[in-house]
């Protein structure tokens, strides 16, 4: 007999408010695409404080939260405003510790990741072919080497479990318990919710359980591992969701003069974020003809034969 | 005329003759990768730090995650897939890097001038680049300013280490590190681990001199420096009309 599917679905505020909590470790993945940009402003919203935030591409939405007097220590492996220039309040914070200085952790990519991979199966460390003759373990000594029990004195450098607190992801559907269906760029966001202890996936739409049955490889993270499931189109904004909406470039380009000058900052915050009460408003707020300018047209896949026994 | 960007793409991509796997970014390594793919490489596959290989993209990509890269494209791997099986697993033949500061080894920092723990500029860091430099076969550098404050003596700091550095640490290095760096001023190049970069080539009109005085160490020179080739008609009708028509990245 089929199991009843649990019902997870819940307000992107009831699941910030439950599952986020001051001095938590916060990881918030999508490499690009798919960015949990609208959970980000909520716990701004929420006012969350003392948070370890851990994202590889620590871009826009981290200097947002670092405006937002959120963080306290960045886990990061790029700090950057995609290709489109700087992170103001980031740099400011790491240059001048203005106005308070950040814990900052320094990774380079396949370093994040494999944190991920040990964290999300609760592996001691896990190797990898990188750090050699770098001079980042010199400021992150949680990046070791070590003997390779099996070779001939060959050495290799670790790096620790990651296990966040909380992964936020966002994704393109998931059915109400959180079975989870992205395409495109899929990233790390799979390692990242199974190494954490709770996790909130934010979906362009809730589909029905037969729209994810329909097509159960492109589940990318199942059910077990999601606790809450959220619903807020356009979530991702100013990434894209591919097949939903496109990058809003304009707006990467145009962060670097918002967040170099602090004044101007402190006034998009407070219109945009503190100014709307949730993702909705901001996309209201936002207009239909700026939507339609991001709007994507068709490229389905062809559908495949699953097969059903006769 | 053609502009720098032009030249330094031209020079790159003729650079990738027969190669089969290029790690690129996005800017002057997709120009110089497309370009190839059209003239000295046709088999070129061209992978991206997103996880998508083999991209047939309808437009010029703004960044290396763009959706145009999504759709039609081979295939799209994981980042786990992308960084452990193809870069670490050994499948590129070359890696396409720039930074801020390279020293005559062909290390390179992407992440701080002046000291780590207080910063005068804090740049975006490694990013993939440690990834690349460690598992590619070997790397190009693209540096858009040849001067002393960018080829240094000393690097303030070392994100991406090449093969010297690794030994030096203990580890056997898998790739050959940095072999060429191309600029406005000419290719310098090195042949793996225990060499230094040296002046291979120069763009006309350049002195070794003038490259000597660019570089903040005591810059070594191949014993013959040729002149390199000014971009053909072909090339530069190529490059704009079908790889960039609409100027992104040729600035």
């Amino acid at each position: 007999m089929p199991r009843p599917s649990p019902d997870k679905t819940m307000s992107l505020r009831a699941a910030i408010a439950a599952f986020v909590h001051d001095g938590d470790t916060v990881a918030l993945e999508g490499f690009t695409h798919l960015i949990p940009t609208a959970a980000g402003h909520e716990i701004i919203r929420q006012g969350r404080r003392d948070l370890t935030v851990v994202r590889m591409t620590a871009d826009i939405v981290v200097d947002q939260m670092l405006a937002g007097g959120c963080v306290r220590k960045l886990v990061s492996s790029f700090v950057g405003n995609s290709s489109a220039g700087s992170l103001g309040e980031l740099r400011r914070r790491v240059e001048h510790a203005d106005p308070a200085p950040l814990e900052f952790v320094e990774y380079s990519h396949y370093g994040l990741i494999c944190r991920y991979l040990a964290g999300a199966q609760r592996l001691p460390f896990y190797p990898l072919h990188s750090y050699a003759g770098s001079d980042l373990p010199a400021v992150n000594p949680d990046i070791r080497k070590v003997t390779s029990p099996y070779g001939d004195g060959e050495q290799i450098y670790v790096v620790p479990p990651l296990n966040p607190d909380v992964t936020i992801i966002h994704a393109q559907r998931a059915d109400r318990a959180g079975n989870t269906q992205i395409w495109g760029l899929t990233g790390v966001q799979a390692e990242a919710v199974f190494a954490a202890a709770k996790a909130i996936v934010v979906v362009e739409e809730v589909v029905a359980d037969e729209v994810v049955r329909s097509d159960p490889n492109r589940t990318v993270v199942p059910a077990h591992a999601i606790d809450a499931v959220v619903e807020v189109p356009r979530g991702a904004h100013p990434s894209f969701a591919q097949g939903y909406y496109d990058r809003d470039n304009a707006f990467y380009r145009a962060w670097s003069g918002i967040s170099r000058d602090k004044e101007k900052l402190a006034a998009w915050m407070a219109e945009w974020i503190h100014g709307t009460a949730d993702h909705a408003e901001y996309v209201a707020k936002l207009g239909d003809d700026f939507w339609a300018g991001l709007a994507v047209g068709e490229a389905l896949s062809e559908p495949v034969n699953y097969g059903r026994r006769l | 005329m053609s502009t720098s960007s032009e030249v330094l793409s031209v020079i790159a991509s003729r650079e990738l003759a027969g190669r089969r796997t290029v790690f690129a970014g996005i800017g002057l390594p997709t120009l110089a990768a497309s370009l190839a793919h059209l003239t000295v490489a046709p088999d070129l596959e061209i992978v991206y730090e997103s996880g998508v290989c083999g991209a047939h993209p309808s437009h010029l990509p703004e960044t290396i995650a763009d959706a145009v890269l999504i759709t039609g494209a081979e295939a799209v791997l994981s980042m786990p897939a992308l960084f452990g099986y193809v870069l670490q697993g050994g499948h590129i033949d070359v890696g396409f890097l720039g930074a801020a500061q390279i020293d005559r080894w062909g290390n390179l920092n992407s992440s701080v001038i002046g000291d780590w723990h207080g910063p005068t500029v804090r740049l975006p860091g490694s990013g993939g680049a440690m990834e690349v430099m460690a598992n590619s076969r070997e790397v190009f550098v693209v540096m858009r300013r040849h001067d002393p404050w960018s080829f240094v003596d000393e690097l303030d700091f070392c994100t991406s280490p090449g093969p010297d550095r690794a030994l030096a640490d203990g580890v056997t290095p898998f790739g050959l590190g940095v072999t060429k760096v191309i600029t406005e001023l000419g290719i310098l190049a090195r042949g793996g681990p225990g060499e230094e970069l040296r002046l291979a080539a120069l763009r006309p009109g350049v002195t070794v001199e003038q490259a000597r005085e660019a570089t903040g160490w005591p810059l070594k020179v191949a014993d013959e420096v040729p002149v390199i080739e000014p971009p053909s008609e072909a090339e530069l009708r190529l490059l704009r009309e079908d790889v960039d028509p609409e100027r992104v990245y040729l600035r």
